[in-house]
C-alpha cells in the first residue's frame, strides 16, 4: 500500500520501505547528495541532501530517513538551502581552488554544487589542504589535498570490490583518505580497477596519464606508432562528444586516430577473438584431460591482480591466456611487425582501453618479448577523448574509415567482450564448436547477459553438462570463490570482471556512467552482434589466416611463448 | 616481536573485530608500539584490512606506529599548562631533541608524545619522562632537563 506524503505543500504518493530521497527521486525532485552511493547502505555523512521534516527539530538527512504516512517535507526551504550552502563553503574553504588547472573541471560534482546553491563569494577561509601526490600507483594519481572525505572510493573499494585498499585515516580535521601506513598505492592491495575514479566528486583520483608520452612518439618519425582499441570504447566514447549513450562510433573512431597520425588503427575485438581460440580450446583442453577445474577467465588485470594477492589456492584455475590487449600487443610485435617487415623494437604500440588497471597490466614484467614491451602505453576513454579534442577532430564531421588489416576485423563474439558475461558467451559459442564440430543453433546465451552482479547456467553441450557462472564486481568474485574452495564443484568456467557489469562500467570509462548509460551500452554491443554476420570467433577469416601463416594451432608452441602467461603470489598489505 | 604478538593473539580465540582495540592496546603495551609487522599480523588473526586496523588505530591518539625511545617524553598540553605557556614549552622540546609528536630520536633515547593532561595541574607546565614529572619547566630549564638524562648514557 502506498503511503501519503507531504513535499512542498504537494501531496505525493511514497512507498513503504523507502527513504525519503527514494521517494522524492521518484516523483522527480532532485535532492543533492555528496556521500550517498545507490545501491549501498546510506551513512548520512554529508548532510548535503537535508530537508525539514515538520515536527522534527533538526534537520532530516534525506539518504537515510525512511518515509512514513503523512509525513511533511520541505525540501528547498529558506533554512534548508542556507544549510546546504553553508557545507558547499565549509568544503571549499580549505579547498585547493585550481579549478581551471584541474583534470575535473566542468565534471566535478562540488563544482556543480557550489554552482547550483549560488556560492559566489568566499565567505569562510581556512587553511588550505597540503598533502603530497601519490603518484606511486602504475594506474592511479591520488590527490589527497582536493579530497572532500565524501567516501565514496574508501565504500566502493571495501563492499563492491572487497579490497580495502584505502581507509579513513586520522581523526578530525585532520583525516585524510590513505593506505595502509601511509604507504604509496602501489604498495597497498589496490588492485587498479579504478572504480574509486568513477566515484570520485573531486579530482582527487584519477588514471595515470599517457597522453605526453605518446605525443612525443607520434612526433618521431623513426617510430611506427600502432594503435588498437578494447571492444566497449566505440560504444562508450560516444558520450563524450554528444552522441547518445550507446551509439558505435567505431568508424568515426578510425578516421579520427588517422588524422591524430597512428599509422596503424587496429581493434582489440581482433584479438579478443584470439583470446576465445586460446580460451576456449583450453577450457576443452581441461575438461578432456582431467585439468584443474572450474576454469577461470584471466582477460579482467584488476581480477588477476586481486586473485594473485588474496585467492592463492585458486591462481592454478586461472586461464593461462594473457588479455585481449596483451594478445593484441604480442601479435603487433611478432607477426605484423614481420609481415610489414619493421623492427618490433620500432614499434610504439598504444591501446585504448574503457580501465585503468590496463596501465598495470601493460608494464607486468611477464608482458614482454626479449625485453620488448607488448604494449608501450595505455589510454583510458577519458584520455582519448583528451587527445581528440587536443588535435581538434570535429567527430560530428569526419567521414567513417574501416580499421587497418589484417588485425582490426573481428567477429561479434569478440565485440560483446566488453559486457559482463560476453566473455563466457564468445567461449561457449567456441567450445561448442570445437568439441562437437557443429555450430550452436541458437548463439545467444541469455542466462549470462544481464547486469546482475553475479550470474549462473548449466550449458549442455553434446550430453556433455558444464556448469558456467559469470561474476562481476570483486565481492561477489570472493563470495564464489570460497564456495569453490568449500567444495562447490558443479562449475567448470567461471568469467570474472572487477568493474559491476564488466568493460562498459570500466575504471576508465567517462565520468557521470550510470545505469542508463550502461544499459544502453550494453543494449548496443547486444545489437551489434545481432546484427553481424560472423558472430563467432573461429570463424573470423583474420583469425584463421594468423594461425594458418603464423602461430600453428591454438595451444601450440608458439601461442604458448606468446599469448600465455604465468601468475606470481603477491604478498601485500 | 613476532612471537610476541603470536602470544598475544592466543589470548583471543575466536576473536572477532570487536576485539580489535583490546588486541592493539595488549600489543602495544607488549612492544611499545604498533610495528607494521604487527599490524599485518593482526589483519590477518581479525581478517582484516590492514587499512582498516591502521584507519581505526589513526583515529586514537594512544596509539603509536613508532618505536618508542629509551625515554618517552610526554608534553602536557592541557588547559592549565596551556595558560601557563605549554605550547612555547612543546615549541622548545621538539628543537631540544629535533623531533616532532609521535617521533623518536635517531639515537633512539627521546621519543616525544603530546598529551591532554595528565592530571598535574597544579605543577604546570608540566613535562613526564618515563613517568617521572618535571614541574613548572622553563625555555632555559628543558634544556638542563635532557642534558641530565643525556649525561646519563654517556
Amino acid at each position: 500500500m502506498d503511503l501519503n506524503i507531504e513535499v512542498n505543500n504537494n501531496v505525493l504518493s511514497a512507498r513503504p520501505g523507502d527513504t525519503i530521497l527514494d521517494a522524492l527521486n521518484r516523483i522527480g525532485m532532485k535532492v543533492p547528495t555528496l556521500c550517498h552511493l545507490k545501491g549501498l547502505l546510506p551513512t548520512g555523512s554529508c548532510r548535503m541532501c537535508v530537508v525539514e521534516v515538520e515536527g522534527r527539530k533538526n534537520l532530516v538527512t534525506a539518504c537515510s530517513e525512511p518515509v512514513t504516512n503523512g509525513m511533511k517535507i520541505k525540501t528547498h526551504s529558506a533554512r534548508v538551502i542556507e544549510s546546504r550552502k553553508t557545507i558547499v563553503e565549509l568544503l571549499l574553504s580549505n579547498h585547493p581552488d585550481d579549478c581551471l588547472y584541474c583534470e575535473r573541471n566542468g565534471s566535478c560534482e562540488l563544482q556543480k554544487l557550489a554552482e547550483d546553491l549560488h556560492v559566489r563569494e568566499r565567505r569562510i577561509s581556512g587553511n588550505k589542504n597540503n598533502y603530497r601526490l601519490d603518484v606511486s600507483s602504475a594506474s592511479l594519481v591520488r590527490d589527497p589535498a582536493k579530497c572532500i572525505l565524501c567516501g565514496r572510493c574508501v565504500r566502493v573499494c571495501e563492499e563492491i570490490e572487497g579490497v580495502s585498499a584505502i581507509e579513513f585515516v586520522g581523526r578530525g580535521s585532520k583525516t585524510f583518505i590513505g593506505t595502509s601506513f601511509n604507504h604509496g598505492l602501489n604498495l597497498s592491495t589496490c588492485v587498479n580497477c579504478g572504480q574509486c575514479i568513477m566515484v570520485c566528486p573531486t579530482g582527487a583520483l584519477k588514471e595515470k596519464p599517457h597522453i605526453d608520452e605518446i605525443r612525443t612518439k607520434l612526433a618521431d618519425p623513426a617510430k611506427t606508432v600502432v594503435i588498437h582499441y578494447a571492444p566497449s570504447i566505440t560504444i562508450s566514447l560516444a558520450e563524450e562528444f554528444g552522441f547518445k549513450p550507446g551509439q558505435n562510433i567505431g568508424g568515426i573512431i578510425n578516421a579520427a586516430l588517422r588524422r591524430i597520425g597512428f599509422n596503424y588503427v587496429f581493434d582489440t575485438s581482433f584479438s579478443a577473438d584470439l583470446t576465445i581460440m586460446e580460451e576456449a580450446s583450453e577450457l576443452v583442453h581441461r575438461i578432456t584431460t582431467g585439468g584443474t577445474l572450474p576454469m577461470i577467465t584471466s582477460c579482467c588485470p584488476g581480477w588477476v591482480k586481486y586473485a594473485e594477492e588474496f585467492q592463492h589456492e585458486i591462481l592454478p584455475n586461472l586461464s593461462s591466456c594473457k588479455s585481449p590487449q596483451q594478445m593484441m600487443g604480442a601479435v603487433i610485435k611478432s607477426y605484423f611487425a614481420e609481415v610489414e617487415g619493421i623492427n618490433p623494437a620500432d614499434i610504439y604500440s598504444v591501446s585504448v582501453m574503457p580501465c585503468t588497471a590496463k596501465k598495470f597490466e601493460q608494464q607486468r614484467e611477464e608482458m614482454t618479448q626479449n625485453g620488448i614491451s607488448d604494449v608501450d602505453a595505455v589510454l583510458t576513454t577519458r584520455e582519448l577523448a583528451r587527445l581528440i579534442r587536443l588535435f581538434g577532430i570535429d567527430m560530428d564531421n569526419i567521414d567513417p574509415e574501416l580499421a587497418d588489416s589484417p588485425l582490426g576485423t573481428r567477429s561479434s563474439a569478440g565485440k560483446i567482450f566488453g559486457v559482463s558475461g560476453g566473455v563466457m558467451e564468445a567461449a561457449i559459442r567456441s567450445a561448442h564448436y570445437f568439441i562437437t564440430g557443429k555450430e550452436l543453433l541458437k548463439f545467444q546465451v541469455n542466462a549470462v547477459r544481464g547486469l546482475a552482479g553475479r550470474k549462473e547456467a548449466k550449458i549442455v553441450i553434446d550430453g556433455l553438462e558444464i556448469g558456467v557462472a559469470v561474476v562481476s564486481g570483486l565481492k561477489n568474485a570472493e563470495i564464489l570463490m570460497e564456495e569453490v574452495k568449500n567444495g562447490r564443484n558443479d562449475i567448470h568456467f567461471i568469467e570474472v570482471m572487477a568493474c559491476p557489469g564488466g568493460c562498459i562500467n570500466g575504471g576508465g570509462q567517462p565520468i557521470g556512467t550510470n545505469e542508463e548509460s550502461l544499459r544502453a551500452r550494453m543494449k548496443s554491443l547486444y545489437e551489434i552482434d545481432e546484427h553481424d554476420a560472423i558472430k563467432v570467433s573461429h570463424k573470423n577469416p583474420y583469425i584463421i589466416e594468423l594461425y594458418d601463416k603464423f602461430l600453428g594451432k591454438p595451444l601450440g608452441h608458439k601461442s604458448h611463448h606468446l599469448l600465455h602467461t604465468k601468475y606470481q603470489v603477491r604478498d601485500v598489505n | 616481536m613476532k612471537i610476541k604478538v603470536e602470544e598475544i593473539l592466543q589470548q583471543y580465540p575466536q576473536a572477532g573485530r570487536d576485539s580489535l582495540i583490546p588486541i592493539l592496546q595488549s600489543v602495544q603495551d607488549s612492544i611499545g608500539y604498533l610495528s607494521e609487522e604487527s599490524v599485518v599480523q593482526v589483519s590477518r588473526y581479525l581478517k582484516m584490512p590492514a587499512s582498516k586496523i591502521f584507519g581505526v588505530a589513526t583515529f586514537y591518539n594512544q596509539f603509536r606506529f613508532t618505536q618508542p625511545g629509551k625515554y618517552h617524553v610526554m608534553v602536557c598540553r592541557g588547559t592549565a599548562c596551556h595558560v601557563l605557556g605549554s605550547a612555547t614549552v612543546l615549541e622548545e622540546v621538539e628543537k631540544c631533541l629535533k623531533v616532532k609528536p609521535g617521533q623518536t630520536t635517531k639515537d633512539r633515547l627521546f621519543s616525544l608524545e603530546v598529551v591532554a593532561c595528565i592530571g598535574a595541574c597544579g605543577l604546570a607546565p608540566v613535562i613526564s619522562i618515563n613517568g617521572e614529572f618535571h614541574a613548572k619547566v622553563t625555555t632555559e630549564s628543558i634544556h638542563s632537563i635532557f642534558e641530565t638524562y643525556r649525561q646519563k648514557e654517556v
